[in-house]
């Protein structure tokens, strides 16, 4: 409790400018932030100081401006293996996000490995990113697609996962937070029985790594898959933290500059990790923009950030529920700060653009998670996601445009 | 919030929640299914037609206030139209919320004019097209069908 009391909101809304924009004449109520946080400022002026003072291309030049700039990718990468508690600082490969880490585990791991009457083991509630790989590697090799299926609340069948796990299992995929339900999926537990019969897990943290405290370590993952913009740093770059010995195994999942050692036209030697697996030049600023955010985030400190968050889910579901005709889909018991609802009269675009009117900002669609949808029976829902710098007083503005949203459409 | 009233009127609230001609048709002559993927509005065009002109029109699926109630208008202002009366309706319509010039804008739009305000959400212009597009696919497919026979 301690830290919620001492969680101050306002000075942490002072670090984000874009908060002071009023839309259509109101203040902006930003609650889209499952699709993409805001940025700080300090990660705006790390970037733009970065392309003022020091910016060259890394690795490769003698020259004054190209060591500084390495030197502030490799600190970067410093400061994400502390941010998710890896062992070392190789086990961080740099993405352009989750999808491209996912994808990269999906080739490169499983493409090669894989054999028809395998089997890949995902869930209901993946976003696309974590099923369509799987799809196209499955589609390569002849093995199969398997899934746990969901409650009506929204958790994983756990009853169903252990059926499912066998030994034709040959890598489970799971999200750690689910997008479009926020429901937080026992990982620790999944990883645990996987690895009991010699099965790897990788872990889709990009709705996690923002919003709670994780230590890839403790939970044992062996690849755990996050997006920059999401944790309040740049597009365009992401992480796939990897176990070293599963990456030392791995070849290359693309060829081209900085993954090579030497080449001849024989033949090339690979580079070492994690430059193995970053062919090409990298996004230098993405990269050292990623650094601030890290930095940034750990400084308020996730226990914070996830305390805060959870009350305010805890208050804005209360609120939603006293309205009548709003139901919320995903109810599970542990659940991130989220929340996604359909109203009886009102469809979630038609939310959308009145909410929009009042300045609150939300998604509405099916959230790259169509099997969900189906699930729920729904063709879209809107979708409130919370963030570090949301306050009460916001998820008020939010509960009262909705009850204007279906005066209106009464 | 006032100012979606140009957005939002009350034809279309009404046409919204209350939606002519939303129904299956067993015998129709053309039929085609309209989805947009990216919000999930799926919309089904039933067509009947009689000597070249639509005799009857009607719609099912879902969607959005924007979607639902331009099929319904769409269908109330279809019937009794030839097939090259229907089409130039289509293309006025499509033109007057795109401006693309690929779209004549030869006829006027009467009832349909109060859509005309979906042109300031650009997001939302597909929302409105979407039957239109569905019932010239319907247009189209049965005009294949004779022209094969
Ligand atoms: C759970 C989850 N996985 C994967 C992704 C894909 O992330 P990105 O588009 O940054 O690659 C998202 C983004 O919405 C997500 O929420």
């Amino acid at each position: 409790m301690s830290n919620v009391a001492q969680y101050d909101v306002v000075s942490i809304r002072n670090d984000f400018p874009i908060l002071e924009r009023s839309i259509h004449g109101k203040p902006l109520v930003y609650l889209d932030n499952g699709a993409s946080v805001q940025r700080p400022v300090q990660v705006i002026r790390a970037i733009e100081q970065l392309y003022q003072e020091n910016y060259a291309n890394v690795h490769r030049g003698v020259h004054t401006l190209s060591q500084e700039s390495t030197r502030l990718f490799d600190d970067a990468r410093v400061k994400v293996r502390g941010f998710i508690h890896a062992a070392c600082v190789h086990e961080v490969i740099f993405t352009s996000g989750t999808t491209e880490s996912i994808n990269l585990v999906a080739q490169s791991y499983a493409r090669p490995r894989l054999q028809k009457g395998d089997e890949i083991l995902i869930t209901h509630m993946e976003h696309h990113s974590n099923i369509v790989p799987w799809q196209i590697v499955c589609e390569q090799t002849g093995a199969q697609l398997k899934v746990v299926p969901i409650s009506d609340k929204g958790e994983l069948e756990m009853d169903r996962f252990a059926e499912l796990l066998s030994e034709k299992t040959k890598l489970v995929s799971v999200v750690h937070i689910s997008n479009a339900l926020g429901t937080v999926n026992p990982v620790k537990q999944i990883i645990d029985a996987a690895h009991a019969i010699g099965v790897p897990v990788l872990v889709d943290g990009a709705q996690a790594a923002p919003h709670i405290p994780v230590d890839v370590q403790k939970l044992d993952a062996d690849f755990y898959a996050f997006s920059g913009h999401k944790v309040y740093g740049p597009t365009g770059v992401g992480v796939l933290y990897g176990k070293e010995a599963l990456l030392k195994e791995m070849p290359p999942y693309q060829g081209g500059g900085d993954m090579i050692l030497s080449v001849s036209f024989e033949g090339t030697t690979y580079n070492q990790l994690p430059y193995k697996f970053e062919a090409g030049t990298p996004n230098i600023a993405g990269v050292i923009g990623l650094g601030a955010a890290v930095d940034y985030v750990q400084k308020i400190g996730l226990g914070a950030i996830a305390a805060h968050e959870h009350g305010l889910l805890e208050y804005a579901t209360a609120k939603l529920r006293q309205i009548n005709g709003l139901r919320i889909i995903g109810e599970a018991d542990q659940k991130a700060g989220l929340i996604s609802f359909v109203l009886d009269a009102v469809h979630p675009h038609d939310i959308g653009t009145m909410l929009d009117a009042e300045g609150v900002a939300i998604r509405a669609g099916h959230h790259c998670a169509q099997p969900i949808m189906e699930r729920y029976g729904v063709p879209a829902t809107a979708r409130a996601s919370f963030a570090m710098y949301n306050t009460f007083q916001e998820i008020d503005v939010l509960a009262e445009a909705i009850q204007k949203t279906i005066k209106m459409f009464a | 919030m006032e100012n979606l009233r140009e957005l939002y009127q009350e034809v279309i609230l009404d046409h919204n929640k209350n939606p002519r001609n939303f129904r299956a048709m067993d015998d129709a002559d053309g039929f085609a299914h309209g989805n947009n993927p990216l919000c999930g509005d799926t919309i089904d065009v039933y067509l009947k037609l009689k000597d070249g002109v639509v005799e009857d029109v009607s719609f099912a699926g879902h969607g959005c206030a924007i979607c639902t109630s331009s099929a319904s208008m769409m269908t109330t202002a279809l019937k009794g139209r030839t097939e090259a009366e229907a089409e130039a309706l289509f293309n006025s319509f499509h033109h007057a919320l795109t401006e693309d010039a690929d779209y004549p804008d030869d006829v006027p739009l009467g009832k349909l004019e109060v859509l005309k305000g979906v042109k300031d959400y650009p997001v939302r212009v597909k929302c409105a097209t979407l039957a239109w597009h569905t019932f010239d696919a319907a247009l189209k497919k049965h005009q294949g069908e004779v022209t094969t026979e």
